[in-house]
């Protein structure tokens, strides 16, 4: 291997599984496991270099080149639609995007639906697919809270285990999409560093060691 | 003596590489006004790559546009029954970049050849793209696709409509996992969906997919058209440029626009494309033109990160002088650094982040310089 392969991974438990996954394959950085606060750990030997970057933020530095490849959730690649491959579904980081109401909710079709979300494309995208007239109302965090506060009529949120929702009377009334964590890779680096970046997959897919 | 091409950005020195290269293919250069009438980027919207358009209200009152795109420009102002056209052209054009929203004038190279596109012209125009991307690296990749094979394969699948936009999109992203769960969605025969998936996976020198490919496809894909494909790509393997070619069915241009070839080109430090062209004989319809075309662009503004060799200095020699310096004295001593191929500049005082590499001081009284 003659050019360092650069991996984002997403900072939290999420990340942690994901290079479990890399490591696995063949493609180990001891010195990530290390308690510190750093943010770039390289191992030349496996001509591998890793950094933590914030989930939302891994597709950004895959699609400028900065990262070869990247791990990210499919909710942050249908909102922000970042022009990558999509290689491989992880199969982790397992959940739903899914519409969430007030108990009894009663979606009167003759009203514009308010919908609060983070994922403002995704809603919009979604209601468009039904035909529905929406009123997105964009929200960066605590979005239960706004159908119960009456600022919308339903949320568009990750539902994992539903605890959240049900701890502030919400329910889900339709699942969007399914999510889970998916390997992606810039273009131009798929065509520059083709061999490692096919051998990573391959291992990651077959859940094997990759051969030097 | 300085080389005066090492004053030249990278998107510069590519433009009069490119020109030059385009001339000597017997390419005419194609002028053409900075303004269009906006219909004509709207009838063709899903054409350009951005449909955000910079438009202003001529002074007879017709909405007029900057051009945000060159290839339209070139079709309407031709017409069926001329010779082969074969133009180039180096304008800017304005879009929106990116994620930022902005609009951005943007340089853009590039040729097209219109009228009856025979083999011999799609291969001419394949060599040129694979030569203008060895003009502006030499590691770099030309990824040739085949909308005529892809549809074939696409065609057996019996998917229409939206199903068969979001198989499009996924081939595009060489998302086989998500692709193979819309085919076992639309109740497609699993070894069809296979094949899909083999042939947006591949990706490779010719020499490696081909063989592999053309036993996938035999039976699936017209054997005239496979044929076709295989002998210009091989013929493509032994031009000088041959090494940089890959076969990649990933590249999907719009199927309504687009037919035939169609390809991409990376090279190594810019992330994304930085060339895109193929046969547009579905374009050519759109605007009522019976003739063949195939062209493409090359984006020199996204040359720009390419590395430059990094200048440690801004000027070889910083010349300070005091308050009562002869002009015609100074002038001449500065005339003498430049004459030995040094880039001088003159100065009161020396500015607080000038990187220079000497610094020289004109003495006043003698009339000379001293370090």
């Amino acid at each position: 291997m003659n050019k360092m392969l650069n991996v984002a991974l997403p900072k939290g438990r999420l990340g942690e599984k994901v290079y479990a996954m890399f490591a696995k394959a063949g493609f180990p950085c001891p010195s990530i496991l290390e308690p510190n606060r750093k943010l770039i750990f390289e191992n030349p030997e496996a001509g591998v270099r890793y950094f933590w970057v914030k989930p939302s933020d891994v597709p950004i530095y895959v699609e400028r080149g900065v990262a070869d490849i990247g791990v990210a959730g499919k909710d942050i690649l249908l909102e922000y639609r970042p022009d990558v491959y999509e290689l491989l579904d992880l199969d982790i980081g397992k959940c739903r995007m899914a519409v969430a109401a007030p108990k009894g909710f009663y979606d009167d079709p003759r009203r514009t639906l308010r919908v609060a979300t983070k994922f403002s494309n995704i809603a919009r995208g979604y209601y468009a697919s039904l035909g529905r007239d929406i009123d997105i109302i964009h929200l960066n965090g605590s979005i239960e809270i706004a159908p119960i506060m009456g600022l919308s009529d339903v949320i568009v949120d990750i539902v994992e285990t539903g605890t959240t929702l049900k701890e502030n009377d919400l329910e889900v009334i339709a699942t969007v999409v399914p999510i889970s964590a998916r390997l992606i890779a810039n273009k131009a680096s798929f065509k520059f560093k083709n061999e490692q970046i096919e051998q990573i997959a391959k291992s990651i897919a077959t859940g094997t060691e990759a051969k030097a | 003596m300085m080389n005066n091409t090492s004053l030249l950005r990278n998107d510069e020195r590519a433009v009069l590489a490119l020109r030059e290269l385009y001339h000597t293919h017997g390419y005419t250069p194609y002028k053409m006004n900075k303004f269009e009438e906006y219909d004509l980027y709207v009838r063709n919207k899903s054409f350009l790559v951005s449909d955000h358009v910079i438009t202003f209200t001529d002074t007879n009152g017709k909405l007029m546009a900057m051009k945000p795109d060159v290839t339209l420009s070139i079709i309407k102002n031709g017409k069926d029954g001329d010779a082969l056209q074969k133009v180039y052209y180096h304008e800017n054009v304005y879009r929106v970049s990116g994620r930022t929203g902005d609009f951005r004038e943007i340089m853009q190279a590039g040729l097209e050849c219109i009228g009856d596109v025979d083999g011999f012209a799609v291969f001419e125009v394949l060599t040129l793209a694979a030569k203008s991307l060895l003009k502006i690296s030499p590691d770099c990749v030309l990824d040739i696709s085949h909308l005529g094979i892809l549809t074939a394969v696409l065609d057996t699948l019996s998917v229409t409509g939206a199903t068969r936009e979001q198989l499009i999109r996924c081939i595009g992203e060489k998302n086989t996992h998500e692709l193979g769960a819309i085919c076992l969605g639309a109740g497609v025969a699993p070894e069809r969906t296979a094949l899909l998936q083999t042939l947006v996976s591949s990706y490779g020198k010719p020499s490696t997919v081909l063989p592999a490919l053309e036993g996938l496809l035999a039976g699936t894909v017209d054997a005239a058209l496979l044929r076709e494909f295989s002998a210009l790509i091989h013929a493509l393997e032994r031009t000088e440029c041959g090494d940089i070619v890959r076969i990649d069915f990933s590249v999907v241009s719009d199927m309504g626009y687009y037919n035939g070839i169609v390809f991409k080109g990376f090279v190594s430090g810019v992330p994304s494309d930085i060339l895109s062209g193929g046969q547009y004989d579905g374009l050519m319809r759109k605007m009522g033109r019976s003739a063949g075309a195939i062209g493409f662009a090359v984006y020199l503004d996204r040359l720009e990160r390419l590395s430059e060799q990094e200048r440690s200095y801004d000027v070889d020699v910083a010349l300070l002088y005091g308050e009562d310096a002869d002009p015609a004295a100074l002038y001449r001593a500065a005339g003498n650094l430049i004459a030995q191929g040094k880039t001088v500049t003159v100065l009161r005082e020396l500015p607080e982040k000038l990187r220079y590499h000497t610094l020289m001081k004109f003495d006043e009284k003698e009339g000379r310089l001293c370090e």
